[in-house]
């Protein structure tokens, strides 16, 4: 487990995200403190007699100088969110530095379903006929390519990993990209969540919940070591040991295990803000629920709000979590992120403001 | 000396790793005794597949494994065990022989002990049925839940940790044919500076018809059977599937219970090749780079390593990218270097080839042999190096293994004789 007191020396010095509210970190934060739902589609399969809700990412206000870099031409979504996301986090300043090898950049990128959307459409063309399947798509079936992407982008060549798991893998790339730096084998990390919408994801999605309202984008945040303790940014205080669901830890369990680690990992201050996985269905909520029941403090349910986009999701609410702990005067002693994974892990994380604040 | 990332460990507090236990299933057969006397025979592995329909293909065969019909002592319930996929099917076997020859207790597996998994499709056969089922009958939902869970990598890693006790926190690198070799090189971290005792680590993929198609789209399949790298005249890579698992510990905790120790892990290197999202840069860059930084952590010179198993996937690109940097990498001393490619054997095995090639490494260490790759005819001119053709005994005590993969994922791995 991460040190849990104020000197933790991991800082949180750039926040990126793309979501249904938006292509930036602000949209996204404005959209989750509004608390108001964002309308949602129903879209239909041939055959399929259930349509699927979903909240896609829309169209950018603007054209992105990245997306005209060659390596973008042909990806899916999931590459460019998670290079949007991940250019944002980094900022100008830090991406020129990445390119003139004065910043040694580590990249972690962390899916649940990952590159689906061609994957599905690749498969698709292999069983039509195989002779005729695309070379052009395989390769971006492959679930590095997003990173390979960004890397190429920021012209990086350090250790960069893709990770895989549920929602809740999240947390533990932060964990990974804190490892690399406390051990030196970066200056920096960014750590992104993504995800994209596809119809074979909405369709499992629906098997799990019929309440259930798909959605996707990316979150990123950009991480340092904070050698001499005079950062004034937003701090990561503890990240708890991942609880997993096996023959003798079942989800309700584990949720509740997971916060009773933060509890005993951490001071959880009265005026700390709960950012939960909660997105209104009974099913999937059940234990998470029962973990945090008697929460009394404020809360935020990105999900409610944005949809659910897996891993992207608990990106989200590490990306909210750090906003809200950005201004001198934050609002809150702390901000805690509650991840209860679908069918792997409960993992929680608590952030805590600038030291000089 | 090179220069490296690894230079910035040395302030750390460092633990020396271990690898005390190692499990393996390839088409060449199960564990460690089959394997090594395949290669030691440099045996070739390939059969027809017949885990799916390949009469559009232009290949037809590769190094599929025959699975045993039984699994190793587990803890599966009933139901679990009839649903198990593939790749977990392979992934079991390597792992009980890893923690069979490691010798750890139950009550030392369950002791939360890492593991680090590297695949690049876990059970793609899953998702493939659970999109033929999702387009044929778009209304029948039967089973389509197992599926689509069967089909996510947690699963293969809870799965192993139900079947074998174990307890501990699961990473999946998902770094294309790289994978398994970062999941050695992160458990090797955890331990070295994580505060770990022990971990478990490996990788694992099995044929999957989406992967079989992606690659002979790419017209990047010999069709000329066997696979020939290093050869001038190479085609193609051969595609195979398996599992290697190894038990890592510090140098104390092997001591302390007087385990049998196969050798040491000293030296990682991860790098990127930006290059091109499936082609090396030619001068391997990026190569040069995770053989740098994997010498440097291990305070080696290239002159000091006897033997790479290398990459060596049999496309014209990547062999002579690869040996490019061997030969920046070795200098004047290239010539001294032993280098093979054991996927002349068994194909590529993309996740699991890092951590199969670990373990094949483990065995040439142990046994002080040379692996060979006994297809060549005409070596390529890149091979200043000494290409081995037929398997031979050698004195080695650094042994260096390079796994590259689509995307840029360069990792490599450098293991030392125990003495």
């Amino acid at each position: 487990m991460l040190s849990a007191d104020t000197n933790a020396p991991i800082v949180i010095k750039g926040i990126g995200a793309v979501s249904p509210a938006g292509w930036s970190a602000n949209t996204l934060v404005a959209q989750t403190l509004s608390d108001q739902p964002l309308p949602h589609e129903e879209r239909t399969r041939e055959g399929n007699n259930h349509p699927a809700k979903v909240r896609p990412v829309p169209k950018p206000d603007a054209p992105q100088d990245f997306a005209r870099h060659p390596r973008l031409r042909r990806v899916s979504a999931i590459s460019r969110f998670v290079t949007a996301a991940g250019i944002e986090a980094l900022g100008q300043r830090r991406a020129e530095a990445v390119r003139q090898n004065k910043l040694r950049l580590g990249i972690v990128v962390v899916f649940a379903t990952g590159c689906v959307a061609y994957t599905g459409r690749f498969f698709q063309e292999v069983l039509d006929n195989p002779k005729l399947a695309s070379p052009i798509l395989f390769p971006e079936t492959v679930f590095n390519a997003p990173a390979s992407h960004l890397a190429a982008i920021l012209s990086c060549t350090g250790i960069n990993y893709t990770l895989l798991g549920d929602a809740a893998e999240y947390l533990s790339g932060l964990r990974l990209a804190s490892d690399w730096l406390t051990t030196h084998q970066c200056d920096g990390c960014l750590v992104i969540g993504a995800e994209e919408i596809d119809w074979l994801i909405s369709e499992a999605v629906q098997l799990f919940t019929r309440d259930a309202i798909l959605s996707e984008g990316a979150g990123a945040l950009y991480l340092e070591m904070d050698e001499d303790g005079t950062s004034n940014a937003p701090r990561i205080s503890c990240i708890t040991d991942p609880v997993l669901y096996t023959h003798d830890m079942d989800r309700n369990l584990a949720a509740k295990k997971m916060r009773a680690q933060l509890e005993l990992a951490a001071e959880v201050e009265k005026h700390s803000l709960l950012l939960d996985g909660l997105q209104s269905s009974k099913t999937l909520d059940k234990a998470e629920n029962n973990a945090w029941g008697n929460w009394s403090g404020q809360r935020l349910s990105i999900r409610k709000t944005l949809g659910d986009a897996l891993g992207a999701s608990v990106a989200w609410q590490c990306v909210a979590a750090a906003a809200q702990l950005k201004s001198n005067t934050p609002q809150y002693q702390s901000t805690l992120i509650s991840a209860v994974g679908l069918n792997q892990q409960s993992i929680a994380a608590k952030f805590i403001p600038p030291i000089s604040t | 000396m090179p220069t490296g990332s690894g230079q910035h460990y040395r302030n750390q507090q460092a633990k020396r790793v271990v690898i005390t236990g190692a499990g393996i299933i390839t088409s060449m057969g199960l564990g460690w005794q089959n394997n090594a006397d395949g290669f030691r025979k440099g045996r070739q592995a390939f059969r027809d597949i017949t885990l799916f329909d390949t009469s559009n293909q232009r290949v037809h065969q590769a190094g599929e494994v025959i699975l045993p019909d039984h699994l190793p002592t587990h803890q599966l319930k009933p139901r679990q065990l009839a649903r198990i996929d593939r790749a977990s099917h392979l992934l079991l076997h390597a792992t009980a022989e890893a923690l069979n020859t490691a010798g750890w207790t139950t009550d030392e597996i369950a002791d939360k002990i890492p593991i680090t998994l590297g695949t690049s499709a876990g059970a793609m056969d899953c998702g493939e049925a659970f999109c033929q089922r999702a387009v044929k009958q778009p209304n029948q939902r039967r089973g389509q839940a197992s599926r689509i869970h069967r089909y996510q990598t947690q699963h293969q890693a809870i799965t192993l940790e139900n079947a074998l006790g174990i307890r501990g926190p699961v990473t999946i690198i998902s770094n294309a044919c790289a994978s398994g070799a970062n999941a050695i090189g992160h458990a090797f971290r955890q331990i070295k500076y994580g505060g770990h005792q022990r971990a478990i680590a490996g990788g694992y993929d099995a044929l999957s018809q989406l992967v079989f198609a992606g690659f002979d789209s790419l017209q990047a399949l010999t069709t000329t059977l066997p696979q020939r790298p290093f050869d001038a005249n190479r085609d193609g890579l051969a595609l195979g599937e398996g599992a290697a698992m190894v038990t890592m510990e510090t140098l104390d905790s092997a001591r302390d219970r007087n385990a049998d120790i196969i050798a040491e892990l000293i030296g990682y290197g991860a790098s990127t090749d930006i290059h091109h999202l499936t082609q090396p840069h030619p001068e391997g860059e990026a190569a040069l780079r995770s053989m740098n930084d994997a010498c440097a952590e291990a305070e080696l010179n290239p002159s000091d390593i006897q033997y790479i198993n290398s990459h060596g996937t049999g496309t014209p690109k990547n062999d002579v990218a690869e040996g490019r940097a061997i030969q920046r990498w070795a200098g004047s001393n290239v010539g001294e270097i032993c280098v093979s490619s054991t996927k002349a054997s068994i194909g590529h095995l993309l996740g699991g080839a890092g951590a199969v090639e670990t373990v094949i490494s483990l065995m040439a260490l142990e046994g002080q042999w040379l692996p060979p790759t006994t297809t060549v005819e005409t070596p390529d001119p890149v091979c200043t190096f000494d290409l081995v053709r037929q398997a031979r005994d050698a004195k080695l005590d650094h042994v260096l293994t390079n796994s590259f993969g689509f995307g840029g994922a360069n990792a490599t791995l450098i293991l030392k004789k125990f003495l």
